[in-house]
C-alpha cells in the first residue's frame, strides 16, 4: 500500500504535466467540437450553440477534406518509407562505409533537422524554380523538359514529399546509427562462419536487430508526417489547385482563416482518431511480425 | 521615477517650453497597420504628416496581403487592434459586424476634406454597413477588359465591345480569323472576380432574403452563368487557371487571346513586359454588360478606426491628410494604385494615364459585393463550381443549385442570428 502510494507520488509530476497538457486540451477540442464556436461567438458568447455531431456530419460532405486527406495520405504512404529507407541507407553508411571524417558527415546529414523549416523553404523555393532552378538545371543536363514543380497539380505534392524527407531524415538517422553500434560483432560473426553473405547478413542479422528501432521510428515518422502543415504553408499556401492542402491544412484554415473553431476541432479530432488507429495497426502488425 | 528618467523628463519640459516635439510622453504614437507593397510606400506620406503634425508620431506596421485577413480577425479576438488599418473593403461588413470598427458618422459630418459626393458611389458604399459609414476608400480596384486593339482590327471592330452580344460577335469573329490554337478571351478558372462581375451586372442581387439565401438559381445569375459557360462550351476562352499559363503577358503578346478580363495593377505590368512593339496595340475598356455598358466589382481597400482606439480624432486626422487629393495623386504616382475620388483623376498624373481612362468610367458603375460576413467564403465557392461548370462536369442547373446549397450552408447561422433577433423584438 505504501509502496503503491510513493510510486504514484513519483509518477504524480509527469502525471499532471501530461493531464493538463495532454488529456484536458483533447477533452477541450472534443467539447469545442460539438458546438458551432465561430467569429459571431467570439464578438458575444451567446451565439454559441450545442451541435452535437453536426460538425463532424457536415465535414464528411466536404468534398474539400476528402481531398485533403487524400493528399495526406499520399504524402504519408510516399514519405515514410522513403524517409525511412533514406534515414536507413545513411545510417548504413556511416556505420560500415566511412571511415574518415565520419563526424562531419554526421553532423551535415543532420543539420536540416535543426534548421527551420522558413529558411530552409526559401532555399528549396529556388532549388524548385522553374527557370532558374537547381533541379530542372540538373534534369536539363540528362535531357528532361523543365518541370512546374510547385505550380503544376501533379508535381507540387511529389515537390514538397521531397523537401520533407530531405528536411527530416537525418533525425531517424542518428536513432539507426545508435541501435547499429549496437549490434554486437559476434553476431556478424557468427553468420560469416555459417557462410551468410552481405546480403543476408543484412537480412538476418542486421534487421532483426533493428526491428525495436525500425518499429519506434516508423511510429515516429508516421505521426509526424500525418501533421503535415508547415511545408505547404511556406511553400504553395495549400495550391496549386488543392493539391497540397494537407488535412492540418485545412483544419488551419478552417480554424484561423474562417474563424470556425468548431469545424476546426472537429477535423483535429478525426486526425488523432485516424493517427491513433494507423498506430494501433502498427503495433499489431509488429507483434504479429516479431512472433515466430 | 530614476534619477534617469527624471532627467529626461526635465529634459523634455526644457525641450517642450522652447520647441515644439520631444520623444517623451507627451507624444502620441498611432499605429497603422498597412498591407503588401502599400505598407512599405506610406511610410512616406506618414513622414510629412509627422512633420506638419508635431507630437503625433505614426507607427506604420506591415503586413503581408497573406495572412492580413487573419491578423487583423486575431488582434480584434486577442484585443490588440491597432488605432487604424488599411483593409480590403470586402472585409468591412465582417468587421463591422463584430463591432471592431469606429462608425465615423460625426467626423464624416465635420469634415471639410472629405466628401461623399466626390468618391465613386459603388466604392463609397461598401463602406456603409446598416446605415453607418466605417470607413473611407483609399484606393480602388475593379475588374475592366485589357484587349488588343490589333487583333479587334483585323477582326473588322474599331472599337471595344459594349453589349455581351456584341461581344460575342466579337469574340467569334476573332478566334475565326486566328484559327485553331487561338482563343478570344482568357478567364482564369483560378479566380472567382470574372464570373462575380458578370453576376454583379445583374439586376437581381447575388443573395436574397436580406443575405440569408443564396440567389443563384435565380434568372440573373444562372443568365450570367450560361453566359460564362458559354464562353468556355464555345471554345472562346481555354479552359485553363492562371498557374497552367506560363506566362501571361507572353500569351497576349502571342495573341493566344485578345481580351483579357483584370485588374488596374496590370496596366504597369503590361507596360514593363509587353514588347515595345506592342505598346501602342493594347488598350483598356470598361466591361460590356447584358445590354450596353455594364457593371463590375467595387473593390478596393479602405481605411479603417478601430473602436478600441483611444486616439480616433488624430486617427481621423491621418485618414483626412491621406485622402486630400493632392496626397492621393503622389500616392497613384508612388504606387499605380487608382484613386477613389473624383476630383484626384482630374489633372495629371491621373487623367494623362489613357490605359487609366477606362477604370475611371467603370468606377461610375461598380457595384459592392453582398454585404454579409460570409460573403468571402461564398466568393471561393463560386471558383470552385464556377471552374466545374467551365469544365462541364456540373450542369447549369446542377451548378447554380450546387452555389445555392453552398451558400445557404455558409449563412445557417445568419439565418438563425437573425431570426433570434426577430423573436426577441
Amino acid at each position: 500500500m505504501n509502496g503503491s502510494r510513493a510510486g504514484w507520488m513519483f509518477a504524480a509530476p509527469a502525471l499532471i504535466v501530461i493531464a493538463v497538457f495532454f488529456f484536458l486540451p483533447v477533452l477541450a477540442a472534443l467539447g469545442l467540437s460539438l458546438t458551432d464556436f465561430d467569429i459571431y461567438a467570439v464578438a458575444d458568447s451567446d451565439n454559441l450553440r450545442f451541435v452535437g455531431a453536426r460538425n463532424y456530419l457536415r465535414l464528411f460532405e466536404t468534398p474539400l477534406f476528402w481531398k485533403a486527406l487524400g493528399n495526406t495520405a499520399l504524402f504519408v504512404v510516399v514519405g515514410v518509407p522513403l524517409s525511412i529507407a533514406t534515414s536507413l541507407g545513411t545510417a548504413l553508411l556511416l556505420h560500415t562505409g566511412v571511415t574518415r571524417m565520419k563526424g562531419v558527415f554526421r553532423t551535415a546529414l543532420f543539420a536540416p533537422v535543426v534548421t527551420t523549416v522558413v529558411a530552409v523553404a526559401v532555399i528549396w523555393k529556388y532549388i524548385f524554380h522553374t527557370r532558374y532552378g537547381l533541379l530542372n538545371y540538373a534534369l536539363g543536363l540528362v535531357g528532361v523538359h523543365p518541370v512546374d514543380w510547385l505550380g503544376d497539380p501533379r508535381w507540387a505534392m511529389p515537390a514538397i514529399v521531397l523537401f520533407a524527407v530531405w528536411k527530416n531524415f537525418g533525425y531517424n538517422m542518428v536513432i539507426f546509427l545508435a541501435a547499429l553500434q549496437n549490434i554486437p560483432e559476434d553476431l556478424y560473426e557468427a553468420a560469416r562462419v555459417d557462410g551468410a553473405g552481405s546480403v543476408q547478413q543484412f537480412r538476418f542479422v542486421t534487421l532483426s536487430a533493428l526491428a525495436p528501432t525500425l518499429l519506434l521510428v516508423s511510429i515516429l515518422t508516421m505521426a509526424g508526417y500525418f501533421q503535415l502543415f508547415a511545408e505547404p504553408y511556406v511553400m504553395t499556401q495549400g495550391g496549386p489547385l488543392q493539391s497540397t492542402t494537407s488535412v492540418l491544412y485545412f483544419m488551419y484554415e478552417e480554424g484561423f482563416k474562417w474563424w470556425n473553431l468548431g469545424s476546426a476541432s472537429a477535423v483535429a479530432f478525426v486526425l488523432f482518431l485516424l493517427m491513433f488507429a494507423v498506430t494501433m495497426l502498427q503495433f499489431f502488425v509488429a507483434r504479429r511480425w516479431s512472433q515466430p | 521615477m530614476s534619477p534617469a528618467g527624471t532627467a529626461r523628463s526635465l529634459a523634455c519640459a526644457a525641450v517642450i517650453a522652447g520647441l515644439a516635439a520631444c520623444a517623451g510622453s507627451d507624444e502620441t504614437v498611432l499605429t497603422l497597420w498597412a498591407v503588401g507593397r502599400e505598407g512599405e510606400l506610406v511610410a512616406q506620406l506618414t513622414q510629412e504628416f509627422e512633420a506638419s503634425h508635431p507630437g503625433i508620431r505614426i507607427d506604420v506596421q506591415q503586413l503581408p496581403w497573406r495572412g492580413a485577413h487573419e491578423k487583423l480577425l486575431t488582434s480584434f479576438v486577442g484585443e490588440a487592434t491597432p488605432d487604424l488599418a488599411q483593409m480590403g473593403n470586402t472585409w468591412i461588413p465582417e468587421f463591422a459586424e463584430l463591432g471592431a470598427l469606429a462608425p465615423l458618422d460625426r467626423e464624416l459630418a465635420a469634415s471639410p476634406i472629405v466628401d461623399q459626393k466626390d468618391y465613386f458611389p459603388g466604392i463609397w458604399d461598401t463602406n456603409v454597413y446598416k446605415g453607418h459609414v466605417y470607413g473611407v476608400p483609399w484606393y480602388v480596384d475593379t475588374r475592366i477588359l485589357f484587349y488588343r486593339r490589333d487583333l479587334l482590327a483585323r477582326a473588322g471592330y474599331d472599337h471595344p465591345p459594349r453589349s455581351w452580344d456584341e461581344w460575342l460577335d466579337m469574340m467569334r469573329a476573332i478566334v475565326k480569323r486566328e484559327g485553331r490554337d487561338h482563343y478570344a478571351a482568357l478567364l482564369p478558372l483560378n479566380e472567382f472576380e470574372q464570373l462575380l462581375a458578370l453576376g454583379l451586372q445583374q439586376d437581381e442581387p447575388l443573395l436574397r432574403d436580406g443575405g440569408r439565401r443564396g440567389n443563384f438559381r435565380g434568372a440573373g445569375f444562372r443568365h450570367a452563368l450560361s453566359f460564362y459557360v458559354g464562353l468556355f462550351r464555345d471554345g472562346l476562352a481555354p479552359r485553363v487557371t492562371n498557374l497552367q499559363v506560363a506566362n501571361v503577358y507572353e500569351e497576349f503578346a502571342r495573341g493566344w487571346f485578345a481580351f483579357y478580363i483584370t485588374g488596374p495593377w496590370q496596366i504597369g505590368e503590361f507596360k514593363r513586359r509587353l514588347p515595345a512593339s506592342l505598346q501602342g496595340s493594347w488598350m483598356t475598356a470598361p466591361l460590356p454588360g447584358p445590354v450596353g455598358p455594364g457593371a463590375s466589382s467595387a473593390g478596393g481597400a479602405s481605411l479603417v478606426v478601430f473602436a478600441s482606439s483611444p486616439h480616433r480624432q488624430v486617427a481621423w486626422q491621418l485618414i483626412e491628410f491621406l485622402s486630400r487629393p493632392d496626397v492621393q495623386r503622389r500616392f497613384y504616382t508612388m504606387s499605380g494604385n487608382l484613386p477613389p475620388r473624383r476630383t484626384t483623376w482630374e489633372g495629371a498624373p491621373v487623367a494623362d494615364d489613357v490605359h487609366a481612362a477606362a477604370f475611371k468610367d467603370q468606377l461610375e458603375r461598380v457595384k459592392p459585393t453582398p454585404k454579409v460576413p460570409e460573403w468571402e467564403r461564398i466568393a471561393t465557392e463560386l471558383y470552385v463550381i464556377g471552374e466545374q461548370a467551365a469544365h462541364g462536369r456540373l450542369s447549369l442547373d446542377a451548378a447554380a443549385a450546387e452555389l445555392d446549397a453552398r451558400a445557404d450552408r455558409i449563412l445557417e447561422k445568419r439565418r438563425w442570428m437573425l431570426e433570434r433577433e426577430a423573436a426577441a423584438r
